[in-house]
């Protein structure tokens, strides 16, 4: 397939794919589903580049259906020959696949959905602006004394679903990323922006918040395991939208009894002051206007002051759940999971993170978190470590770095203690995109401390 | 293909490369879900591209397309020399890869059943079988299995003369039980969560019989509904099953010892390592009881192949000798830096990704005990079996690990079923407290594919042998 001169194949060329693979497959229904990643990444560490990437990684599924049989199959391959013979291996595995009771059949089009806003300059960005921006941030922890890591990302990707029942949604998307790490002798500091438009990444400001944190982080004290109230910067926040996200607000997780909101909408399950909501068409996060079956996302209000909402459905679970489809499908192989909510949004507070030290008397401020898992799926009990940058509080202030400490913590019982949020919020999270704010927990549970 | 990679290799030395190396890969993968009855899903997913890496002023350049037209492969080749060239503006430390490598050979893993001929209404029905065993168990509210197989065809050339050729296989399959209880939900899976996955063919659904397992699998995750708690914040003595004790190892071991890692390239992600260069040769970082080689020559295992991404021959390499530490996983870059002989483990996960240093199979040495004698052995302790829940800190030191199952141990006895058991700890405390490994009776490579490292992410599959063991004074239960 040929680009329309912007690196994209744009949404003409894509829909006379599309249709005509739908036009070509022998199953009764099909639905086939275009992603095409332009994706390029330099990324430094002891202050100099070792890896400097691009790719074209095309996909296109195809979802074949006879009856209740379904089958699916996918290739890198876009050529005539390549589509046909995905179409073909999708309708073969189809016609072998028992029946599936549960399959409620291709949903119905709902219109068209919007595009998501798009920079073309981030997707076109050169290596040299690229490695410009990591020259930059290598030369500030120069400065300071420190030895800097990290990674300048553009992508582009195009994004398109259609079925044979009429359903057709494209979009291109773009983004851009950065993180930087600081480090010392023994601490970094650490700092990432992430936003649709490489021009709308201020390296600069995310390269000294780096080289800050990473500058105070050096000869951490230990502190013992117990519980303290934390102050948690909205990268280490991130990590809890994600889990509550993947744990509890998703089809799946409801109707197998694994969430805690399954049969509590309407209950207050987290603290009054914590509201969460899903939104796929925000430009404030990583929006998706659609899902991966071609259906508009629908804006869920998942906890509203406290209380269990909406959760995320696709065809497949709305059937199950008897509700209606709002349009949160994944694609290809995460759609295992079920459908979840990927565009999640906590409600900003009036603090900053400046009072919420002054007001804490005993507490830790963390930069954020570490190889962080379940250890309880029901209860949302997660373990981890903090990460470059973990500071003690006394008597509402900074008073100098610690050791890295293990927490093993129910994230639900954190969002019942929030006791200040902050004002400004900061988009982070890979997969399921989070614009999150800075929160105050009292309680928070740190069961060990690394050397 | 041989063409396609001179293409690119031609292309990338007229840009004016110092070195280039172009792989193909084109690689077809299945996978089948049964979830509760039904087929949940069946896919097949190919993928065909070409990566090339090019070096100019010793910086690195890379890009990928999946295009394999003649025009596509020159337009990658000379993207790669250009990004090159843009790493090389920014100053710093140039890559020096020594040695010339330009083998040439073939490699193909060993399978006795080819898993893409195994007619898929028999992997269906067996599935069906071990889900309907598992939902007979009441309180069962989800039943899965899943079977997936997978074969990489590979073509590597390099501007030194290298051409190798490898096709490779895999298997993988598990079942798993889901019992849900007022306020508790508990898992229990078969042969290993996350799916056990081997370099072999249809074999290994052969070799383990998950419909005969799968009453027991469901039984034990009802039970694990009304087992009593693991205790809380006590220090005993530990005995993991195989399958917990490789993946203690993939996650104590096999990261830190990433030469990459060491020399600080994760630091923006995956993080550094506590196995610092003056710890070659000087750290006890175990008992004299643990030996662990890095082997990718290990027949059927998962982290097998004949070459590595850099066309080196696979080898097996002493990483920790009688509980010294003597080795790191190595790339030529990292070798070269580091002046040791490289051990061959670059790879990448695809044809769209560079070769990173990855774990093959880190494997310890069994010992001679039986399981049946080490827990006669123990007084007093918990016995471990099958991960539920991993992490570990960025250099690799505090980790806790939680299990599916546990067994209270009394007076040399099995007693009581537990649940929700953690243990946590140090690294090299936690490695020179081993006192005992049972003997190769109770030794399985375990095949683990869901290692995680790199900036884009890529995702290694990697072997690990291992035997039950114990270890003294263990810090077990954080759970409340």
């Amino acid at each position: 397939m040929s680009e329309q001169g912007n690196g994209l194949l744009g949404r003409e060329a894509v829909k006379r794919l599309l249709e005509g693979a739908l036009r070509r497959s022998p199953a009764e229904q099909t639905e086939v589903v275009l992603t095409y990643n332009r994706s390029a990444l330099t990324r430094f560490a002891d202050s100099y580049i070792h890896q400097n990437v691009a790719e074209e990684t095309p996909s296109l599924t195809v979802r074949a259906v006879f009856g209740k049989r379904v089958g699916t199959a996918s290739t890198a391959i876009l050529d005539d020959e390549g589509v046909a013979r995905v179409l073909e291996q999708a309708a073969t595995i189809a016609r072998l696949a028992p029946e599936n009771e549960d399959f409620p059949g291709l949903p119905d089009p709902a219109g068209e959905p919007a595009q998501a806003p798009y920079s073309a300059a981030t997707v076109a960005a050169s290596p040299e602006a690229r490695a410009g921006a990591a020259g930059l941030i290598c030369t500030l922890a120069r400065e300071a004394g420190l030895r800097a890591s990290g990674s300048v990302t553009t992508t582009g990707q195009e994004i398109a679903v259609a079925n044979s029942r009429g359903v057709f949604a494209y979009t291109a998307l773009s983004s851009a990323a950065i993180v930087a790490v600081a480090t010392g002798e023994d601490g970094s500091g650490y700092a990432q922006e992430q936003a649709l438009d490489l021009a709308a990444l201020d390296v600069e400001a995310a390269a000294r918040r780096a080289v800050n944190v990473g500058r105070r982080a050096q000869r951490p004290a230990a502190l013992p395991p117990g519980e303290y109230t934390v102050i948690l910067q909205p990268e280490a926040v991130a990590d809890i939208a994600m889990f509550l996200s993947l744990l509890g607000f998703g089809g799946q997780a409801v109707y197998e009894g694994r969430s805690f909101v399954a049969g509590k909408r309407g209950e207050r399950v987290l603290g009054e002051n914590v509201t969460i909501w899903d939104d796929g068409s925000d430009p404030a996060g990583q929006p998706l206007p659609f899902d991966f079956e071609g259906l508009p996302r629908q804006r869920l209000s998942l906890i509203e002051r406290g209380v269990a909402g909406d959760i995320a459905l696709d065809s497949l679970y709305a059937h199950k759940l008897g509700l209606p489809n709002n349009g949160h499908a994944l694609p290809g192989a995460a759609a295992s999971v079920g459908p979840i909510p990927i565009n999640v949004f906590i409600a900003p507070g009036q603090a900053t993170v400046e009072e919420m030290i002054r007001s804490t008397d005993r507490g830790l401020l963390v930069t954020h978190f570490h190889y962080t898992r379940v250890v309880h799926p029901l209860h949302v009990i997660i373990t981890g470590m903090t990460r470059d940058g973990t500071f003690q509080i006394e008597h509402g202030e900074v008073t100098g770095p610690v050791k890295n400490l293990r927490y093993t913590q129910s994230y639900l019982e954190a969002l019942r203690r929030v006791e200040a949020i902050g004002a400004a919020t900061r988009l982070a999270g890979e997969g399921i995109a989070v614009r999150v704010p800075a929160l105050k927990i009292g309680g928070f549970a740190f069961t060990g401390v690394t050397e | 293909m041989k063409e396609l990679i001179e293409r690119a290799l031609n292309t990338a030395a007229a840009r004016g490369s110092g070195y280039a190396d172009a792989r193909v890969v084109d690689a077809a993968a299945e996978s089948l879900t049964v979830k509760n009855g039904q087929v949940a899903a069946v896919s097949h997913n190919e993928s065909r591209g070409i990566g090339v890496r090019a070096l100019v002023n010793g910086a690195w350049g890379f890009a990928g397309t999946a295009d394999l037209s003649p025009t596509a492969i020159d337009r990658a080749a000379a993207q790669a020399v250009d990004i090159a060239r843009a790493s090389a503006s920014v100053p710093g430390r140039r890559a020096d890869l020594g040695p010339a490598v330009a083998h040439q050979g073939r490699y193909r893993t060993p399978i006795e059943v080819d898993p893409f001929a195994v007619p898929l209404e028999e992997k269906i029905a067996l599935l069906l079988e071990a889900d309907r065993e598992m939902r007979g168990v009441e309180g069962v509210k989800t039943a899965k299995g899943e079977m997936v197989w997978q074969r990489e065809q590979k073509y590597f050339g390099n501007s030194e003369g290298a051409y190798v050729e490898q096709e490779l296989y895999e298997t993988g399959c598990d079942i798993e039980a889901t019992a849900v209880g007022e306020g508790e939900v508990q898992n229990r899976s078969y042969p290993n969560s996350f799916r056990h996955q081997a370099g072999c063919g249809y074999e290994l659904v052969q070799r383990y019989d998950m419909v005969g397992n799968a009453r027991r699998v469901g039984e034990e995750a009802v039970a694990l509904l009304t087992a009593r708690q693991c205790p809380q914040d006590i220090v005993t003595t530990l005995i993991l099953d195989s399958s917990q004790l490789a993946l203690q190892i993939h996650e104590s071991c096999g990261h830190p010892i990433e030469l990459d890692r060491v020399y600080g390239t994760e630091l923006d992600f995956a993080g550094g390592s506590f196995l610092s260069l003056d710890r070659l040769n000087t750290l006890r970082y175990g008992s004299d009881l643990v030996s662990i080689y890095a082997d990718a020559t290990i027949p059927g295992a998962l982290g097998s192949f004949g070459y590595d991404d850099e066309g080196v021959p696979a080898q097996r390499a002493p990483i920790v000798k009688d509980g010294l530490l003597v080795g790191y996983l190595t790339s030529r870059e990292f070798a070269q830096r580091l002046g040791v002989p490289n051990m061959g483990a670059a790879r990448a996960s695809g044809w769209n990704r560079i070769p990173l240093i990855r774990m093959t199979n880190i494997s310890i040495e069994p010992g001679n005990w039986t399981l049946a004698d080490l827990i006669a052995d123990t007084d007093d302790g918990i016995y471990m079996e099958t991960n539920r829940s991993w992490s570990i800190d960025d250099q690799r030191l505090n980790f806790q690990f939680g299990t599916q199952v546990a067994y209270e141990i009394k007076g040399g006895k099995r007693g009581d079923l537990l649940k929700n058991a953690t243990y946590t700890g140090i690294t090299p405390q936690f490695w020179n407290s081993m006192d005992a490994i049972c003997n190769r009776d109770h030794y399985t490579v375990w095949g683990l594919p869901n290692c995680g490292k790199g900036v884009p992410m890529q995702v290694a599959h990697t072997g690990h042998g291992a035997a039950p063991a114990r270890f003294r004074n263990v810090r077990v239960g954080v759970v409340k």
